[in-house]
């Protein structure tokens, strides 16, 4: 059928902040179903409290509402934009879960609004557990067996009966949040009690293990008509045990013969079509490696992270087709954009191997309990391709930025053989390290696969990198002729990783290759297998010999990409990438992109007029330098990923767009920094590089406490802490001097003042400050963590114009052609600066949003030539909004088991929600609400625990608590205190004082909001800690800093509600 | 051992002899299924063609004795990009490598297939030769003008007479063009009763034999090189029910006065397309054909179209039971979603 033309008006829910197993795969989802529907005439509404997104850009919907996903704020918007339409499978369990929602609660009704694509009662076939069982049944499918239970005791008896192992598996959950692996009862009774807390049902799946099966995955497409075809497999190096989000994972599956692949594309096909799903729809199997048994592990009939996979793995763009078929469409009315020539209805042929591998966040979190399970810890991931799985799964090993480039990892070779043989059967980020090095050590290959349930296949494939690797070692530059060398290209080794086995330098690698002539060539990614003539500008390198990326001879500029998400350098780098293509797109430059995150919207292929599915390294990056010989190539957009290049490309001659590298030099290298804020009188707080203890202590009374310390040889507030006397410097200073004794300790005078913030657009004449803004948490937060405002509400004018006064300066000084990001202290009516990155930041997204300044448009612009005076701009801050824009950090803690929950110096947010009001309480309020942290109400309990020297300021706080009916419970330290000053307390046992104690009352459920702030973190052994990793993993609302907390009590006192607050679209943003 | 692969207009790919060590020659096609090798290798449809697969990693799940569509390897040669040495698969019973060697069929492994594809897919298929060492200009032309493949089917099909499932209930005259194991497979399944004929049958033979239906089998080659067989069904229609596979869809075609036509470097895949045109549903199917029927007489209706590239798909008489499609509704390699279509054919003895 074509174009259903009663559609005229559709709301798209997006999947909200970045949290673990809901990242950019949804904005990419989004963001095409947003331009498929649009491009059809009809006029879209979207709403996605994530400002950090593409999909929430002005030009991408008709209508867009950067507003808390729940029910209240949606029936306002449904009410005041009255779709006649709704979309759910865009914007993930978000998405799903609120139109079932709002479908439940009648509203949809009430609104005459319908649901186009996968029906609800589709959905829920699918989502709910028990259905889901009912509709195997119907349509023959086996499952493992398994039953709903709603309570610890079934639970346990079900257990008994079909026998131990037991997968546990909330309902409606992401990420397989709440669930996991229960060996024994007690196990069992613990995870159980989690996940049905968990569950927005209260309801989990006990289902007995498939430990060791292969897990093998299909993406399925059906339309209206009932036509239905499969777009990849794909199959997970990790079998059955190990989260798909967290498995590595190869497209499409390599290891099952014609029959049984065909026997479990039948069975996707089969179960697809007795749900009539309207759209994509992702398939789990659990296939028996050894006969044909198979199990169907779970359906989700949306668009997820591996339709995402899928879409980049082949080439066929699933979100997109689904938005179609939700018009009315079929499948073999939709062309192929690919081959501009066929039609949707087709099955993708792919002639490569495609390799994903997650990327975690524990080099960030070396605390946390790194064990990958049913539970996702990824972050973001990585895709290579390849034509042989080895150059693949190097290619993304080398991606993936964790120093590798080969799979010797200093790591697993000091471990000895006993400890490898343990580690690997039990799954960890550095599993496949440990594999190669057991493989390196002549361990059997069969018990290998016997003990991990890996197929020989693979195992057999990292043998083959292992020994290779073993022979290069062997190697001499001098007898390293053309045929080898082609021959461990096309293997897939990189220069560096040659040149760490061979003991050279990259450089001689590729100097060597350059002598010989031996230069990659790149294959082109088009669905078909080569069958058809293809127009898609989407290659990755082989070093076969026909090369298909033939470069034009246009102007272009190669975009750098930002890899893959984690924290620290999330979704709003491919925000500036993408912006930066468009802008240059308009001036009408060729542009190329870089990048190797499957998730984002930077790698759809119709982003960019050239997309290089590559690892971001300077070699990967350098070959298509060489061979694309672009005008240019802009850095600042990738965050560090990108800017750690700058030197590398510099040394080789590219042109750089932007600020040089010398002078991003200058701002990262801290002795040049301080010499230049010297000389243009600029204050910094006072600080020092230390090598022993007593100079630290030397130095500390110099500077006087409190003092931040941190190693000098990280990055991104790793190991930082605030120490507050000479007991805890000492401490630090030896524990840090005993993990390394050849880097020095930093030690900075802490001022804890008031951060502000500024991303600046300088032409090397004028410089725009779109906005300042305004972090609600005293310094000492990582800005990443803390809660933003725009415009400043508490800043005097003086500091205003300072700050704008030092942004020029720095600007200027360091002759920044782009972006610049500032950090301030405003301390004592004094304005210090603590960090400037040369380079466009975290903060950009939001602050173009919200102000309307189109910031990278005119960063791009001025790197290609472009004045600010151009473009009818000129120094000075923008014109400030009344609106008034709060960034709220969202963090997926409650995923990491033993990371720190608190906050400090260190980022730990993976994501951020953007509330929207007239005025800063308004947008607080909007901004708690769209974090998912509940504003208590007259009469909640709330567990107190704050830190001698913050008791004093804590007063004022607890008094308006009070004086809302709220009540206290504490341990007997803040409990004496707060009775002292005529509070009425609980008082609760510490953990210490025996049962039940506050993590009993905790978990209970008694409490509805805890505030700790504690006097240190990252302490495993310390009671605080413990208790803040209780309180994350009920999901009970906890602020760990005075700031935060003083904003909500205001925010209470104000009585606001969705009744009472507006919805605010973006352009009426004034 | 290193290797060439030669094709018709010179250009020339170097890789690796593994399996049977000996010259070739034979018509250059490639196919696009990601599994299935096993299937492809026996499929005898193949018979005289050096068959490249676009799928870069071969023979990973290794041989078993199940998957058979013949029980001989059929094509003349195979190209792949990187074979497989240590398959697993629980059913593997050897590689890939040594079932070559004892087929006596020549392996050609490090090819860049994907080159070679594109070649193909621009100039169209031609012929090709793989030889060791370095042949003159001349041996490689005698070599490439050897080639005829107009016998081929009489090459493939069996040599005698032969009766499957003797006491099914539907009596099948089956016309052997080079059959995949496949289709008789689907047929036993339906209570068929199987006489399998060679492809110069003549009709007195089938119509002794007083058979339910008349099923031309899939097969090698060009149509028009079996004129013997056409002749046959011209005979048998209107006097029993025909139906008819790939090779045996175009038979039917010609039998009824339509033409066929060669593609430029035909469908050869798992993936292809196709549109019931009465029901306007599509399905994928597997497909392994160069030639098209074209051309329909005015009472023959189209049944299915090629969604890709509107090339006819399926036929069917506008009053005799007569209907054949072009795609392989036994899979084997490839979907199974089309395998209604032998119960659709069984329609027509009723």
């Amino acid at each position: 059928m074509p174009i259903d033309k009663s559609i005229k008006k559709v709301l798209v829910i997006g999947s909200g902040p970045i949290v673990i197993g809901q990242a950019a795969e949804f904005d990419y989802s989004g963001t095409q179903a947003c331009q498929a529907i649009k491009e059809e005439g009809v006029e879209v509404v979207l709403v996605n409290s994530n400002p950090a997104t593409i999909m929430t850009d002005r030009q991408m919907a008709d209508k867009t509402y950067i507003e808390p996903l729940t029910i209240e704020y949606l029936e306002k918007i449904i009410k005041k934009e009255r779709p006649d339409s709704i979309i759910a499978g865009m914007g993930g369990q978000t998405g799903l879960n609120m139109t079932c929602e709002l479908y439940d609660r009648g509203i949809l009704d009430k609104y005459n609004v319908r649901v186009i694509g996968t029906s609800i009662e589709s959905i829920k076939e699918g989502e709910d557990r028990d259905s889901f069982k009912k509709l195997m049944e119907r349509t023959n499918q086996p499952i493992a067996p398994s039953e709903i239970v709603t309570d610890v005791d079934s639970g346990l008896a079900f257990a008994q009966e079909i026998g131990y192992p037991v997968i546990v598996r909330p309902a409606y959950t992401l990420g397989g949040t709440g669930g996991g692996i229960a060996e024994t009862p007690d196990e069992l009774a613990e995870i159980l009690a989690q996940g049905l807390h968990l569950s927005r049902v209260g309801q989990v799946l006990l289902e007995k293990s498939i430990k060791g099966w292969k897990e093998i995955e299909f993406e399925v497409i059906r339309d209206g008509h009932g036509n239905c075809i499969t777009v990849c497999s794909m199959e997970n190096i990790d079998p059955v045990g190990v989260h798909t989000g967290d498995s590595i994972v190869v497209a499409p599956a390599l290891t099952l013969a014609d029959k049984e692949y065909q026997m479990l594309r039948k069975a996707a096909i089969d179960i697809i079509n007795s749900i009539e799903i309207k759209g994509g729809c992702n398939v789990q199997f659990a296939l028996d490696p050894n006969s044909f048994n198979y199990a169907v592990i779970e359906i989700n009939p949306r668009v997820s992270r591996s339709s995402a996979l899928a879409s980049k793995a082949t080439g066929y763009p699933i979100a997109k087709i689904s938005a179609k078929i939700a018009l009315g469409y079929d499948l073999d009315e939709i062309l192929n954009a690919v081959t501009g020539k066929t039609y949707a209805c087709f099955e993708p042929a792919i002639d490569y191997v495609v390799t994903k591998i997650p990327k975690w966040p524990f080099d960030k979190f070396f605390t946390a309990k790194r064990n990958l399970g049913t539970k996702m810890m990824a972050t973001g991931e990585i895709m290579s391709i390849g034509n042989s799985l080895e150059a693949s799964l190097l290619k993304g090993i080398r991606s993936l930025e964790i120093g590798q480039f080969t799979l010797e990892r200093e790591s697993s070779k000091k471990r000895s053989i006993i400890e490898l043989r343990k580690r690997v059967c039990v799954p960890d980020d550095e599993r496949l390290f440990d594999l190669a090095e057991l493989i390196r050590r002549n361990y059997r290959l069969e018990k290998i696969a016997e003990i991990t349930g890996m197929d020989m296949f693979f195992l057999v494939k990292i043998k083959n990198i292992v020994d290779k690797e073993e022979e290069c070692k062997k190697l001499s530059l001098d007898e390293l002729d053309h045929d080898t060398l082609k021959e461990y290209k096309k293997f897939g080794f990189s220069d560096k990783g040659m040149a760490q086995l061979m003991g050279c330098s990259a450089e001689d690698i590729y100097n060597k290759r350059k002598e010989l002539g031996i230069y990659p060539a790149y294959k082109m990614v088009d669905t078909c297998a080569g069958e058809f003539e293809a127009v898609s500008p989407y290659y990755y390198s082989t070093y076969d010999d026909e090369n298909e990326a033939e470069p034009s001879k246009n102007k272009k500029v190669i975009v750098i990409g930002s890899g893959p998400i984690r924290i620290g350098q999330g979704i709003e780098f491919d925000y500036c990438s993408v912006h930066s293509i468009f802008a240059l797109k308009k001036a009408g430059v060729e542009t190329i992109i870089i990048n190797n995150n499957p998730e984002t919207v930077s790698t759809d292929f119709d982003t960019s007029d050239k997309l290089y599915f590559e690892p971001l390294t300077e070699e990967d990056v350098y070959n298509i330098i060489e061979m694309e010989k672009p005008d240019g190539v802009i850095l600042q957009f990738g965050g560090q990923t990108a800017i750690k290049l700058a030197n590398f490309l510099d040394k080789m001659n590219v042109p750089i767009l932007g600020t040089q590298p010398k002078y991003i030099d200058e701002a990262e290298d801290r002795e040049k920094f301080d010499d230049l804020l010297e000389k243009l009188d600029i204050k910094r707080p006072k600080g020092k590089a230390i090598w022993t203890v007593e100079e630290g202590i030397e130095e500390a009374n110099v500077l006087e406490y409190p003092l931040l310390v941190r190693p000098s040889y990280v990055l991104g507030g790793q190991g930082m802490e605030i120490t507050h006397n000479e007991e805890e410097l000492v401490r630090y200073l030896s524990e840090a001097f005993h993990k390394d004794k050849k880097n020095p300790v930093l030690i900075d005078r802490y001022l804890g003042g008031r951060e502000l913030e500024v991303d600046a657009i300088c032409d090397g004449t004028d410089v725009l400050i779109p906005g300042i803004m305004e972090h609600l948490e005293k310094a000492g937060v990582h800005s990443g963590d803390s809660i933003s405002i725009y415009p400043p509400q508490n800043v005097p004018e003086h500091i205003i114009e300072k700050i704008k006064d030092v942004t020029y300066k720095i600007a200027i000084e360091l002759k920044v052609v782009g972006m610049i990001n500032i950090q301030f202290i405003e301390f004592k009516n004094e304005l210090y600066i603590i960090e400037v990155n040369p380079r466009s930041s975290r903060t950009v997204p939001y602050i173009t949003k919200v102000t309307n300044v189109p910031v990278i448009d005119i960063a791009t612009r001025i790197m290609m030539g472009e004045t600010l005076k151009d473009m009818g701009y000129s120094t000075g801050i923008a014109k400030q909004t009344r609106t008034v824009a709060v960034k709220v950090p969202v963090f997926s803690t409650e995923k990491l088991p033993q990371v720190e929950v608190s906050l400090g110096p260190e980022m730990r947010s993976t994501g951020e929600v953007l509330g929207v009001g007239s005025n800063f309480l308004e947008a607080m309020y909007k901004g708690f609400i769209a974090a998912g942290t509940p504003i208590p109400k007259e009469g909640s309990r709330i567990l107190v625990s704050v830190r001698d020297s913050d008791k004093d300021n804590f007063l004022p706080i607890a008094k308006a608590f009070a004086g809302m009916g709220c009540k206290f419970i504490s341990t007997a330290g803040t409990a004496k205190y707060l009775e002292g000053h005529g509070f009425k307390v609980e008082v609760c046992k510490k953990i210490s004082e025996g049962i039940p104690n506050v993590l009993d009352i905790i978990r209970s459920g008694m409490v509805d909001m805890i505030i700790d702030i504690p006097k240190k973190g990252n302490d495993a052994n310390s009671e605080g800690f413990k208790m803040r990793r209780c309180a994350a993993e009920c999901s009970i609302p906890m602020m760990t800093s005075l700031d935060t907390v003083g904003a909500l009590v205001k925010v209470m006192e104000e009585k606001l509600s969705p009744e009472n607050t507006e919805i605010v679209e973006l352009n009426e943003i004034k | 051992m290193e290797a060439q692969l030669i094709l018709e207009n010179g250009k020339r790919f170097s890789g690796k002899l593994f399996g049977a060590k000996k010259n070739v020659v034979g018509e250059v096609v490639f196919t696009t299924g990601m599994t299935g090798y096993q299937e492809t290798l026996t499929d005898p449809s193949f018979a005289g063609q050096i068959v490249t697969m676009t799928f870069p990693l071969i023979g990973n799940y290794g041989i078993n004795f199940e998957d058979m569509e013949a029980d001989k390897v059929n094509l003349t040669a195979f190209v792949v990009r990187e074979k497989c040495d240590h398959p697993s698969n629980f059913r593997n019973e050897m590689t890939l490598d040594e079932f070559l060697k004892q087929q006596g069929v020549v392996g050609l492994e490090g090819i860049d297939t994907r080159a070679l594809t594109k070649i193909l897919r621009v100039s169209g298929c031609m012929k090709g030769v793989i030889v060791t060492g370095n042949p003159s200009d001349d041996e490689i032309n005698n070599m490439l003008k050897s080639l005829d493949n107009s016998d081929v089917i009489m090459r493939t099909t069996t040599k005698e007479r032969y009766t499957l499932n003797r006491k099914a209930k539907i009596h099948v005259a089956f016309i052997d063009l080079g059959a995949k194991d496949g289709i008789l497979r689907e047929l036993q399944k339906r209570d068929c009763r199987i006489s399998v004929f060679a492809a110069d049958v003549k009709p007195e033979e089938i119509l002794d034999q007083k058979p339910d239906l008349v099923f031309l089998s899939n097969g090698p080659g060009d149509p028009l090189d079996a004129p013997g067989t056409v002749d046959t069904v011209k005979a048998l229609i209107g006097k029993l029910p025909v139906c008819g596979i790939c090779m045996g869809h175009q038979i039917i075609g010609l039998a009824l006065g339509a033409k066929t036509k060669k593609l430029k470097f035909g469908h050869h895949g798992g993936n292809q397309p196709v549109k019931d045109l009465q029901t306007g549903n599509v399905y994928i199917t597997s497909q392994n054909h160069n030639y098209i029927v074209s051309d329909l007489p005015p009472d023959v209706i189209e049944t299915f179209i090629n969604v890709n590239d509107g090339t006819c798909e399926g036929i069917r008489h506008k009053t005799l039971p007569i209907q054949s499609v072009q795609f392989h509704p036994e899979a084997s390699p490839g979907p199974l979603d089309v395998g209604f279509l032998f119960d659709r054919f069984l329609e027509e003895v009723k």
